[in-house]
């Protein structure tokens, strides 16, 4: 497993770019990230996402290692906020789950510790939970009647907990570019990727500023609204094909971070269909977590759906034209 | 706070700011809508483009019975020997100066060309304001609300309902306030083309905390002309109830260059300023007084959290101040010393609430009588001249009060136990 090409560039000491990646331009020998070199080495990639948490972290653990095996590129993990504002209903009862079991940023830091996946890790998480950090010891309002004098909130100690725990990248759905400064330095200052969402109501200036800043890959939102697999899964899977037309993701080997496609994806078919109009990833988060809630043995479940989805995804870039392919087909169950 | 420790935050004092606070932190799919909104806020609003400001002013007059009166309370007057004026924002249409806001949103979103109005309600004063607003200017409106606040606030369901509004309920978490904001905004994360969010407060991401407010601020600048010409000066101190901040901000936004003015804003203290960690809980609204810098529905501001950062059940006796978070101005006046915050618990709030209605035969909103509890608490040091915004009328309160005042021993109460028989 250790000569295995998902392997390659996953130790941070081994790399000499920066997350900020000027390596990246030349469409070069080596990628930018942790992040960048496992979608490129294993294209077309399927990254997932689990909340952390949901039901337990112990739970967590064997489903993240059940989708590693089963062939996920990247794995996300979400740290459960109580104000899921991006989320549609699967992934905030996900989150609901995760919150009503304790799950403590501290807690999720340890599940990080103790895993040991091919696969980098991102956590995806809100704005606040970031913020708050590290911020335990300052007085609490209830601590004392006067207002306390407080420090303000620091998104330095999220990061570097972050980095200590062995995590890439972070993806952060209420933090638009215009605000994301503070947390792309700290960021960059320990060879994270931040994850750039772009919608499809982005467009002009705020692409291509968006695109300029894009560390890992860039997450291509398939459509409006929140996260989830809605009933009708061959129009999200449409709008998904839009969206890469406008992006014009159908290069995979230029300059510019790989591109992925998310929400609403949750079969292999569809994971064909977006990788063959040119994607190097599809993200699929709602489909596993129904797994989650619903299997009664979701770990096996969990390890046969990536593999499901990780051959859709190859299948679309045989299919599709100018395509690199050099990842193994999946290990049979 | 040293300014050193503020690299943390977008450039300070930017549009979208105020010192620390504010901000714009939504969703990708919201920025472009968010920016088109800047862009309305500052050709109507602020530049009257198309006589936008002038058919809001109309409207106001016509439909929403401003301008308001500035009251001199005789008998509270003389209670604390000193003058206090209220300023009767009850009387604007249906109850509350929730329309001020409402109806001048509803008008931007039609001269923006958008075809449907979305909005959140906690105890419904603002649903049944947008609801009014979208009838009167023909627009298909829907609202979300918490289902608890459904079963607690019916008849202002049945008033969103007459005049035509969709009302959504909300089952997420405890069915409040906080769920209906998560839940129109993930409705305007799906339809920003063609539908606008019609906020309820001074809160939400970059420009609506500014044009929130300055659809309000008309209730601070009529009260700052009215004053001086009843009492032919300024007075020595303004008061307002804060739970958003939408009355507090525009009571106050034209008496901020006043620095002769002191401003408090009155927070829900609830049953107790303590807060329950463990269980994620603060009895009381009071974030002004009591909150932590954070990031809640789009701005950075004053939040009741846990040290995690998840955001905290809040509670009042009144659910229009029920809300975790406030307005991001008022967070930055705050800090700066500009207003000075305060709060007073649910029972000097439900004194407040009887002895308005007791002495000068105005029944006022439960929001409202937070301010008016802090005027009995605190009058003397409010000096001489007072003006307290009564935001709304109790209509709507008076099962709550109710079953609250028998639950107690009021000092202001009447003997309510006739109503029971
Ligand atoms: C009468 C009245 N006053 C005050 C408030 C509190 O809101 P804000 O703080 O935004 O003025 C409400 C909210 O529903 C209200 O109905």
């Amino acid at each position: 497993m250790e000569d295995d090409p998902r392997r390659a560039g996953s130790d941070g000491t081994e790399q000499p770019a920066s997350a900020s990646g000027e390596l990246r331009a030349d469409g070069g020998e080596q990628f930018g990230s942790d992040i960048e070199a496992a979608i490129r080495e294993h294209h077309p990639a399927l990254i997932t996402y689990l909340t952390a948490g949901d039901p337990s972290l112990e739970d967590t653990k064997a489903y993240v290692e059940a989708l590693d095996r089963g062939g996920a590129d990247l794995i996300e993990l979400g740290l459960p906020f109580s104000e899921p504002i991006a989320e549609g209903p699967t992934i905030q009862a996900a989150i609901n789950r995760a919150l009503d079991a304790g799950t403590t940023p501290a807690g999720f830091f340890e599940l990080v510790d103790d895993l040991e996946t091919e696969a980098p890790l991102l956590v995806m998480t809100y704005y606040n939970m970031i913020l708050q950090y590290g911020d335990s010891e300052a007085p609490r309002a209830s601590d004392s009647d006067a207002a306390p004098p407080q420090s303000k909130p620091d998104v330095r100690p999220f990061v570097e907990r972050a980095a200590e725990a062995g995590l890439s990248g972070i993806i952060v759905p209420d933090l638009p570019a215009e605000e994301s400064e503070p947390l792309r330095e700290a960021c960059d200052d320990h060879d994270l990727d931040l994850v750039f969402i772009v919608a499809p109501t982005t467009e002009g200036d705020r692409l291509e500023g968006i695109m300029s800043q894009a560390s890992g890959f860039v997450y291509v939102q398939a459509r409006l609204g929140t996260t989830g697999a809605r009933a009708d899964v061959s129009n999200a899977t449409h709008d998904s094909l839009t969206r890469l037309e406008e992006y014009d993701v159908s290069e995979p080997n230029s300059d510019g971070v790989p591109k992925a496609v998310g929400f609403g994806v949750s079969e292999g078919d569809h994971a064909a269909e977006i990788i063959e109009a040119g994607a190097d990833g599809v993200i699929v988060g709602s489909a596993l977590i129904d797994i989650v809630a619903e299997s009664d043995d979701p770990a096996p479940a969990l390890e046969a759906k990536a593999e499901e989805l990780k051959r859709g995804a190859i299948r679309g870039g045989n299919e599709g034209n100018d395509i690199e392919i050099d990842a193994p087909e999946p290990e049979q169950p | 706070m040293s300014t050193s420790d503020h690299d943390n935050y977008r450039e300070r004092d930017s549009e979208a700011t105020f010192g620390d606070y504010g901000g714009q932190y939504v969703p990708e799919a919201l920025m472009p809508a968010v920016q088109e909104l800047e862009d309305a806020y500052e050709r109507y609003v602020l530049n009257n483009e198309d006589g936008f400001m002038d058919e809001f002013r109309e409207r106001m007059a016509d439909f929403g019975g401003r301008p308001t009166p500035l009251q001199r309370a005789e008998r509270l007057s003389e209670r604390y020997d000193r003058e206090i004026y209220l300023k009767r924002e009850d009387l604007v249409h249906g109850g509350a100066h929730k329309l001020n806001n409402a109806l001048g949103q509803v008008l931007l979103a039609k001269y923006m060309g958008k075809e449907r109005i979305i909005a959140e309600t906690g105890a419904g004063q603002h649903g049944t304001a947008t609801a009014m607003a979208a009838a009167h200017l023909d627009m298909p409106c829907e609202i979300y609300m918490g289902r608890t606040d459904i079963n607690r606030q019916r008849p202002n369901v049945y008033r969103m309902r007459m005049n035509g509004a969709e009302v959504n309920p909300v089952t997420a978490g405890s069915g409040t306030l906080k769920e209906a904001i998560n839940e129109t905004m993930r409705d305007w994360a799906t339809t920003v083309e063609t539908t606008h969010y019609v906020i309820g407060s001074v809160v939400g991401p970059h420009p609506f905390p500014k044009l929130v407010r300055d659809f309000q601020a008309v209730i601070g600048q009529e009260a700052r002309e009215q004053i001086r010409e009843r009492a032919g000066r300024l007075p020595d101190s303004v008061v307002a109830c804060a739970g958003g901040g939408s009355n507090t901000m525009g009571t106050f936004h034209a008496f901020v260059p006043d620095d002769a003015v002191d401003l408090y804003a009155v927070e829900a203290g609830g049953s107790s300023l303590e807060i329950d960690e463990e269980n994620a809980l603060a009895p009381n609204s009071a974030t002004l007084s009591t909150g932590t810098d954070g990031v809640l529905h789009g701005a950075m501001t004053k939040l009741l959290q846990s040290a995690d950062g998840q955001i905290m059940e809040s509670h009042s006796v009144s659910a229009g101040l029920d809300y975790a978070g406030v307005g991001p101005e008022l967070s930055h006046l705050v800090d700066i010393g500009r207003v000075t915050p305060a709060s007073v618990d649910d029972e000097a709030a439900l004194n407040g609430f009887h002895r308005l209605s007791n002495l000068e035969g105005i029944i006022p909103a439960l929001e409202s009588s937070h301010a008016l509890g802090y005027l009995e608490e605190a009058h003397e040091e409010l000096g001489d001249l007072v003006v307290v915004n009564v935001s709304g009328r109790g209509d709507k309160d008076l099962e709550t009060v109710l079953e609250e005042t028998e639950k107690r021993d009021l000092e202001a109460a009447p003997d309510v136990e006739v109503f029971g028989q």
